[in-house]
């Protein structure tokens, strides 16, 4: 699939090498943002200017890359504890503000401050910036243009939010627009005669069936918001547009994060292959928490041991015999990912002996990012 | 000691409707899925509520001879559109495009679709088909924002149909005996943190009882001989150099993992006073029927049947 694709086949450093976007995604709770974070350490490394956008970050996240506060929504720098940056390179992190960006955009847009007013104020519209499906995957998208438009950085690292649908993120932008753009939007631009009170025919009887469900107060916060929304749909249009283009570009890569277990991957391939389809591909896989090998001897049978150790000696076979057979379980697993997006790069990272809590541990991890194919 | 349930299955089901809430990768479709087979087992007629998602559940729960266990597959968005058409949408909809509307109806009432599919969970527990009834919480894992749906659409929608649907489905929420959650969580820092942080909120905004805590894909393998006892038999054995790393490695990464789970669970106690079920770790990359059936039948053995 990704020979045919845009995507030029190559090591997990060439991905991060090559991109000016790098977008992970898979289902939730497979380790997208620890993955982001560690993409984001290495591109420092390699020299890179890097920003890493979260989406949902776990407390002990913001804590693993130093930052006591917890993250904001403005770029924050990561100091190099115990970490060396490659020359000129830097980390920085921020966490993804939906609503704030949602209204950056309106602020953009809109004609005046009583139009930025009214729709910032609006009840209808606070939903949508806050709770709409489909908005917080476009505030992402739109976070990481307007990163990649900032010059302090080369290099932007997203973590796609745990929807529904992981697609969703590449949609989202048409999604939008098109919702803003829609014919009930139109409707509810027709001269009416007296306020919210009377509209076309052709609307009447759809507001009445709205108001009968939701009640007339709400809708009346509905109609409010798309009149003063009136003028702005253009302007929104547009941006979508540039970041589509953006999520598209040649230098922008999909990168799809998964555990080794049959759900997640049967996620993942089908995420592929969606991708595949949207003609985007993806550049490399990262399989999260792989049960660690500890080497390639099968467990013998009859060893003499003496006595006195027989037991002991047993168990510890036993414990290694039990740990091999989950990696088997593990990596059999995978073979439908690996088979499908095989030549692209695939990393193991192995579950480690305790939690990833600092930059040293989030670094023991990211040291296998790049083995090539550590599949033993 | 974390405390433990006398009885986990009965604990695990004593509610009419238990809806099993956790972070993504948790475990919740296995917890579900155990927890029905188990109930189904002990004479129960159980209906298994699966929400949005990849239906996953009809594979892990398959018709057993003797056992009645039923599984429906609930869409938000499906949901919302059969109560909109129900309310006179259907003709307008034919004209405008439904996605449009829906979305529209979506955003002007936030949660409105997660309100309508609570409220047919209400209908199926009116009914009186079923004695358990068992939801596999939300895709996404926002437990608190679904439970929350009737409440913050109650404040905003001052009457009609949605309204009195809201209305109750807060009064489902409410009783104890007809509703509780119960919360999966994983041996590690960061869901134990997440599964406390989650359990105030649902106590707090939501008020919905609070069952047991299941503490899933706990390593319960083969006993570790102990550490003082390792190097003397390693070298009494004398298998060379490179076994002999294996194995005390091998060891040596399992004691450190099951230190860790051991440090979780107790900080769930700590943080978190409620009972505590386990499920342990199965040797394999995801769960089939039959490994449902083994854990549903370990945890009849230990509620005493």
């Amino acid at each position: 699939m990704t020979a045919d694709g845009p995507v030029a086949v190559g090591s997990m450093r060439d991905v991060v090498q090559q991109s000016d976007v790098i977008v992970c995604c898979g289902s939730g709770g497979v380790g997208k943002t620890t993955t982001a974070a560690i993409i984001g350490m290495d591109a420092a490394r390699l020299g890179r200017s890097v920003v890493v956008v979260t989406i949902d970050p776990a407390k002990r996240l913001a804590d693993a890359l130093g930052l006591s506060m917890g993250l904001s929504s403005a770029p924050q720098r990561i100091g190099g504890v115990g970490v060396d940056m490659g020359a000129g390179g830097e980390m920085w992190a921020m966490m993804l503000d939906t609503a704030a960006t949602f209204d950056g955009l309106v602020r953009i847009y809109a004609d005046d401050e009583q139009q930025i007013d009214r729709i910032l104020s609006n009840r209808f519209y606070r939903n949508m910036a806050g709770a709409m499906s489909g908005t917080q995957e476009y505030m992402a998208a739109e976070t990481l243009h307007a990163l990649h438009n900032d010059n302090r950085f080369d290099l932007v690292v997203v973590d796609t939010p745990p929807s529904r649908n992981a697609l969703d993120f590449l949609d989202a932008p048409g999604v939008l627009s098109r919702f803003l753009d829609h014919r009930v939007f139109k409707l509810a631009m027709l001269p009416t005669r007296s306020g919210l009170k009377v509209f076309g025919s052709a609307a009447q009887p759809f507001f009445k069936a709205i108001g009968r469900v939701v009640g007339s107060d709400v809708l009346a916060d509905s109609m409010a918001f798309f009149q003063a929304f009136s003028g702005m749909e253009t302007g929104f249009r547009e941006r979508a547009d540039d970041v589509v283009a953006l999520l598209r570009a040649e230098r922008t890569n999909f990168v799809v994060v998964a555990s080794p277990r049959h759900d997640t991957i049967t996620e993942a391939v089908w995420l592929a292959q969606q991708l595949g389809d949207q003609g985007v591909g993806v550049a490399a896989a990262i399989i999260n928490r792989v049960q660690p090998s500890f080497g390639v001897i099968d467990v013998p049978t009859g060893v003499e041991v003496p006595g006195a150790s027989r037991d002991v000696v047993s168990a510890l076979w036993k414990n290694l015999g039990e740990l091999q057979q989950i990696r088997r379980a593990e990596l059999e697993a995978l073979e439908p990912l690996v088979a499908l997006i095989e030549p692209a790069p695939i990393a193991l990272l192995p579950l480690l002996d305790g939690d990833i809590h600092d930059l040293d541990s989030l670094d023991q991890v990211a040291q296998h990012l790049f083995l090539e194919r550590n599949r033993c | 000691m974390p405390p433990v349930c006398e009885n986990p299955l009965r604990s695990l089901t004593a509610a009419n409707v238990v809806v099993v809430a956790g972070k993504g990768g948790v475990g919740k479709t296995t917890v579900t899925a155990v927890i029905a087979r188990a109930a189904a087992r002990s004479g129960n007629r159980v209906l298994v509520i699966e929400l949005d998602g990849k239906p996953a559940l009809d594979k892990l729960l398959p018709d057993h001879d003797g056992e009645e266990l039923a599984v429906v597959h609930l869409s938000a968005p499906d949901a919302l559109e059969e109560y909109l058409n129900d309310h006179g949408f259907r003709r307008i909809a034919k004209r405008l495009n439904r996605t449009g509307v829906i979305d529209m109806v979506g955003t002007a009432a936030p949660g409105i679709d997660d309100v309508v599919v609570l409220g047919k969970v209400k209908h199926y527990e009116k009914s009186t088909e079923y004695d358990l009834i068992v939801v596999d919480g939300p895709a996404a894992g926002h437990a608190v924002t679904f439970l929350m749906s009737a409440t913050g659409l109650a404040d905003a929608v001052r009457g009609g149909p949605v309204r009195s649907q809201a209305d109750d489905v807060l009064e489902l929420l409410a009783e104890p005996e007809r509703c509780m959650t119960v919360l999966v969580t994983l041996p590690e820092t960061t869901p134990v943190n997440e599964t406390i942080e989650t359990a105030y909120a649902l106590e707090d905004d939501v008020g919905i009882r609070l069952g047991p805590v299941v503490v899933n894909g706990v390593d319960q393998g083969t006993e570790l001989p102990k550490v003082g006892e390792v190097e003397t038999a390693l070298q009494a054995a004398d298998l060379g150099d490179a076994v002999t790393d294996m194995l005390r490695d091998a060891a040596a990464f399992r004691r450190s993992r099951r230190s860790m789970e051991r440090k979780a669970i107790d900080r769930l106690a700590v943080g978190l006073p409620l009972d505590q079920v386990q499920i342990r770790a199965l040797p394999v990359a995801g769960l089939d029927a039959d490994d449902i059936d083994a854990l549903a039948d370990e945890l009849l053995v230990k509620s005493g049947s």
